[in-house]
């Protein structure tokens, strides 16, 4: 089986509930999908998505791994603090993109300022026996 | 409405001198491994001549939440007193076949890992109930880990006062710099909790935190 990828755009989760989205992100996890969210959660929510995580630990879901990336521009003066502050204000949690993938596939997803990393875990796939030609 | 007013400011005057009676909670927080028991044990035998819990080399050790209270320590003629709380490290993943692998038998391994879970879900749980904040991170190991992050951005979020400790300086890979980039807007402070490294600059850092 291929690696999936689940772009969810903010919209898509922005008139629910705390609860409801961080259940949303965490069920697609749980179907081995890596998600990849447009924007970020607040900071509570993030705190509730790793509490939930860990009530939905089993043997076959061993929890998740999650980067957050949320680029800062360098600001140069005064103007650039206000540009930033009104796109701060304008965007708000649309900015940046979160990743969460099922500790399962992912083994580690490794930040930098600039750039991510996601290592996948090896899945070792036994060759199909060649039927012998009678 | 004159009443409603006064019954106000009676209730927030009250509520302050409870407030100020209140023991302070400083927590140690942080990822497993990163030291908060060794650091909670240093404190304790320099200030109480006694430890606080056992350390091990495998993760989530400390799998409850562990109090030691009115704990006094002093520095340049001042004295601060608070409660100790040391948590269990936070992660996103916990895997029993980790602990198999560390020498474990399978359902000694299984009850690890499901009472580490509970131990993080309390960690969390407690993050209101705390004053001041001690984030305990290992300096050899990748400071920009997303659980790293999450800690401090909930703590930023509630207001509670944050000391970073950049453990293990002893090791030969611990990379304090890198701590400091991570969270330029944190005093970061470089230690090891195991030899006592540093441990006076520490102290000297929470008197500045508790204020």
């Amino acid at each position: 089986m291929g690696l999936v990828l689940q772009f969810v755009p903010y919209s898509e989760i922005e008139d629910l509930g705390p609860a409801r989205r961080v259940n949303k992100l965490l069920d697609m996890a749980k179907e081995n999908k890596i998600v990849l969210l447009g924007g970020r959660l607040k900071q509570e929510e993030e705190a509730d998505l790793i509490a939930i995580t860990m009530e939905e630990i089993s043997s076959d879901f061993k929890g998740i791994e999650l980067a957050v990336i949320n680029p800062k521009k360098k600001e140069n003066g005064f103007f650039d603090g206000i540009k930033s502050a009104m796109i701060n204000k304008l965007l708000g949690d649309r900015q940046g993109f979160t990743i969460i993938g099922p500790a399962t596939i992912v083994k580690q997803i490794k930040k930098d300022p600039d750039k991510i990393e996601l290592f996948t875990k090896e899945i070792s796939v036994k060759p199909k026996k060649k039927k012998k030609k009678s | 409405m004159v009443i409603g007013i006064i019954k106000q400011f009676i209730n927030k005057v009250l509520r302050n001198i409870f407030k100020n009676k209140k023991k302070v909670k400083l927590g140690l927080y942080g990822p497993p491994n990163g030291g908060k028991t060794t650091l909670a044990n240093r404190i304790c035998q320099d200030w109480l001549g006694e430890e606080m819990g056992s350390v091990s080399n495998v993760a989530h050790e400390t799998r409850e939440i562990q109090i030691k209270e009115q704990i006094i320590i002093k520095s340049k003629g001042k004295e601060l007193a608070f409660n100790l709380v040391d948590t269990p490290g936070i992660a996103t993943r916990i895997d029993y076949e980790d602990f198999i692998k560390a020498g474990m038998k399978e359902k000694e391994a299984k009850k690890r890992a499901k009472e580490a879970t509970k131990g993080v879900i309390d960690s969390i749980k407690w993050l209101d109930e705390m004053d001041t904040v001690v984030v305990v991170l290992d300096s050899t190991k990748d400071p920009y880990s997303q659980v790293n992050i999450t800690i401090i951005g909930n703590l930023q979020a509630r207001n509670i006062p944050v000391l970073i400790i950049a453990n293990k300086v002893d090791l030969k890979k611990s990379k304090i710099k890198k701590v400091q980039a991570a969270f330029p807007q944190y005093d970061v402070i470089g230690i090891s909790g195991k030899y006592g490294t540093n441990i006076d600059k520490f102290y000297e850092g929470l008197f500045t935190l508790v204020k």
